[in-house]
């Protein structure tokens, strides 16, 4: 019987999650600050980006290679593959100031970073 | 040549663990390789399809697919090895014990290689379509390196098999009954640290946001991008970064598989003193 409203309980927790969660993703999209990066020649452009502390990061990529390449970050925690000739997109969650390196995991001679102050 | 290896070989080599350890839970089992190499094959065609549709799947969900995907197909496999892991507190002891259950017991045992056959498809998917997409973009890039890319490519391959042979053997080296243990302890934590990656995916698509904050940074200790790290990232879900939601979804789905087979397993001896 404890079971029962154990379950129940975890499932409204659940459910509150989850509109917490979709709230919370509509409000980040609002606030979000986008950086466009493109990708060709092996190269990142611009490969020095800036944004401001405390506000979440939108990364839109375009891949223009005929080759995919892996948008990846450690200090930033992203990791994205991305198709030949299209764009990704990368959340990042607001950040404390200081300086993230990027890299495509594909080609460890393209490198670039997000200075955030 | 070698940065391809090295890609490549960085790639198979979760998938080569995996099939490892799957390879020695069912060990006993007849026909398991044909349920094992199925797997492997269909883990490596759906591999070259979500390769080739890469571009497409990122744009679903708002240019989220990609995550969302990979979230989905780690929540199938988490199932898969929770309830391998129940089914074998149920029907483990029926399988090395009782003679006589053996015949049903591998009737039924071909649900679970089913169920592991599944885990086997998200693993080799997983990595695969990643080394698909590397090498598609080699070969599709003229040059003359893209021979010994290529090579360079399938030597990684090779090395991923020889992870996984190596895991196989060295889990074989175990005396039986300590592997049987051995593999519901590795299970467990590869599930958890499963459900944990899935629960990463979600968070950078913006669809977990509760507990994201970082709980501590243990890249100086063991950085995950180290082979050592790899493997613990694999095995018991290793992550230098880890959220508070991470860890709290690790600790529940290692909690979650204790209750159920202790739940599971205290049935069975009841209804077999009530039987009895």
């Amino acid at each position: 019987m404890s079971l029962a409203t154990d379950m129940t309980r975890k499932l409204s927790f659940a459910a509150v999650c989850a509109a917490a969660m979709l709230a919370a993703s509509a409000l980040q999209a609002q606030q979000a600050v986008q950086i466009q990066v493109t990708y060709s020649n092996g190269q990142f452009q611009p490969n020095q980006v800036s944004a401001l502390a405390d506000k979440p990061i939108v990364f839109r990529i375009k891949n223009l290679d005929g080759k995919a390449m892996e948008f990846e970050s450690k200090s930033l925690r992203v990791e994205k593959v991305i198709a030949a000739k299209s764009e990704g997109v990368v959340n990042v969650r607001a950040l404390k100031a200081g300086r993230y390196e990027f890299y495509d995991d594909f080609n460890e001679k393209a490198r670039g970073a997000l200075t955030v102050q | 040549m070698l940065a391809a290896l090295i890609i490549v070989f960085r790639e198979v080599f979760e998938a080569g663990l995996i099939v490892g350890i799957v390879l020695a839970v069912t060990r006993s089992v007849p026909r398991r390789n044909r349920w094992i190499g199925g797997g492997v094959l269909a883990g490596v065609v759906a591999a070259c399809l979500v390769a080739a549709f890469a571009g497409a799947l990122s744009q679903l969900f708002e240019g989220m697919g990609q995550e969302l995907f990979n979230a989905a197909i780690l929540a199938i496999a988490v199932i898969m090895l929770t309830w391998h892991n129940v089914w074998m507190a149920r029907h483990g002891k029926e399988i090395a014990g009782e003679m006589r259950a053996i015949g049903q017991a591998v009737a039924q045992g071909s649900k679970s290689l089913l169920a592991l056959a599944v885990v086997v498809a998200v693993a080799v998917l997983r990595e695969g379509s990643e080394v698909a997409l590397f090498l598609y973009g080699v070969v599709a890039s003229d040059g003359g390196s893209a021979a010994s890319l290529t090579l360079g490519g399938l030597m990684g391959l090779a090395l991923g098999v020889f992870v996984c042979l190596l895991t196989y053997f060295g889990l074989m080296r175990i005396p039986p009954r300590a592997l049987f243990a051995t593999t519901t302890v590795l299970i467990t934590l590869l599930a958890a640290g499963m459900a944990a990656q899935a629960v990463a995916f979600l968070e950078r698509a913006n669809w977990l946001m509760p507990l994201d904050t970082v709980l501590w940074d243990s890249n100086w200790l063991l950085s995950e991008s180290s082979i050592v790290g790899r493997a613990l990232h694999t095995l018991v879900g290793y992550t230098d970064q880890p959220t508070e939601m991470q860890l709290l979804i690790y600790v529940v789905v290692v909690l979650a598989t204790v209750m159920l087979m202790r739940l599971v397993g205290s049935e069975r001896r009841q209804h077999a003193v009530a039987s009895g």
